[in-house]
């Protein structure tokens, strides 16, 4: 089982080295690609929000949208601690 | 995060940068060590896995496969399939350190999980370069938090018996949300975010964890790929 760790260690490594590999053989991002690329991290961060969000219920909602609407105006962390406040409290009161 | 008037060092920063992220993976870290260790790994195995492939979705799906009969080729190919999106933070990442040496652009590469590769956009995001330093005081300390947090959910997994009561289980999205909103200047952010949450919702639902992160990523990257660019005129579509 340790080899099958390491082999799958040595995969996530060459994903993690790999689009730099490719991408430098590029002399010059061509415009769709430099597009693409500045859509990833909003893009793939999303993911990890939206069908946690759709299965959880009124308490993880509110946090979330008070924790959006914070982060309209405050930093990541204001924001964060906002949330998870909001998250203890409504799950403390509703348990 | 405001920058103070006796500003720390790079890598004091980027290690206090790491302090939202070690807090909100602490229930994943050891959440991953106790299932880990309930489907069979040894607790030496559970942090080996933490240490070495450093991606928590992976780990999980890795662990769950473990658990069955199933060829090894196969359990490495999952944990492949499951990073396949590091390849694109190894694309935009890679283009900002090109100056760095190769052995040091290496070990970057390592600590490129997804919160350090968030947290080096939003920098780059402000015209900041990224430092060494900074890289490395949140990439090494994220890495070993999460280390720690799974030796000590395999020695203890079995006390923590409410995390859902405790809030666990949802501080990661809200933290994800965050860095989301952060790049809400970027061109295209809202149907890139919108076209990411309704196929990743789908994935989600018809394909099944964790096809919906590679899935819903690519739907948002093609939508901002295949919109017309902003000035200049395509040769060819």
């Amino acid at each position: 089982m340790t080899w099958v760790i390491l082999a799958g260690a040595v995969v996530t490594y060459l994903t993690r080295i790999g689009g730099h590999l490719v991408l430098s053989r590029f002399d010059e991002i061509p415009p769709r690609v430099e597009a693409a690329l500045n859509a990833v991290p909003a893009a793939v961060l999303t993911t990890l929000v939206a069908p946690p969000l759709l299965h959880a219920g009124p308490v993880e909602w509110a946090a979330t949208i008070v924790a959006g609407l914070v982060a309209l105006r405050a930093g990541l962390m204001t924001m964060f601690l906002t949330g998870a406040a909001i998250l203890l409290a409504g799950r403390f009161l509703l348990a | 995060m405001a920058e103070s008037a006796a500003s720390p060092s790079p890598m004091m920063q980027g290690v206090r940068d790491s302090t939202p992220v070690v807090v909100a993976i602490l229930p994943f870290g050891v959440l991953f060590g106790a299932l880990a260790v309930a489907n069979g790994l040894t607790p030496f195995e559970a942090v080996l896995m933490s240490a070495t492939i450093f991606a928590g979705a992976s780990q999980m799906v890795g662990i769950e496969l473990f658990g069955r009969e199933i060829s090894p080729a196969l359990i490495v190919f999952a944990l492949f399939a499951v990073n396949f999106r590091h390849v694109l933070y190894s694309a935009a990442i890679g283009r900002r350190i090109t100056d760095w040496p190769i052995g040091r652009q290496a070990a970057a590469f390592f600590v490129l999980c997804d919160p350090v590769y968030a947290e080096a956009e939003r920098k780059a995001e402000r015209g900041l370069p990224i430092e060494p330093g900074w890289y490395f005081g949140m990439g090494v300390t994220v890495w070993l938090f999460w280390t720690l947090q799974t030796a000590l959910g395999a020695a203890f997994g079995g006390l923590i018996d409410d995390p859902h009561a405790l809030g666990l289980d949802f501080l990661l999205p809200i933290y994800f949300l965050g860095l989301v909103m952060s790049f809400r200047s970027r061109p295209l952010w809202a149907p890139v975010v919108l076209a990411s949450a309704l196929a990743s919702v789908l994935a989600y639902r018809f394909v099944g964890s964790p096809w919906h992160v590679s899935i819903g990523g690519l739907a948002g990257v093609a939508v901002a790929a295949l919109a017309p660019p902003p000035k200049t005129v395509e040769a060819d579509g």
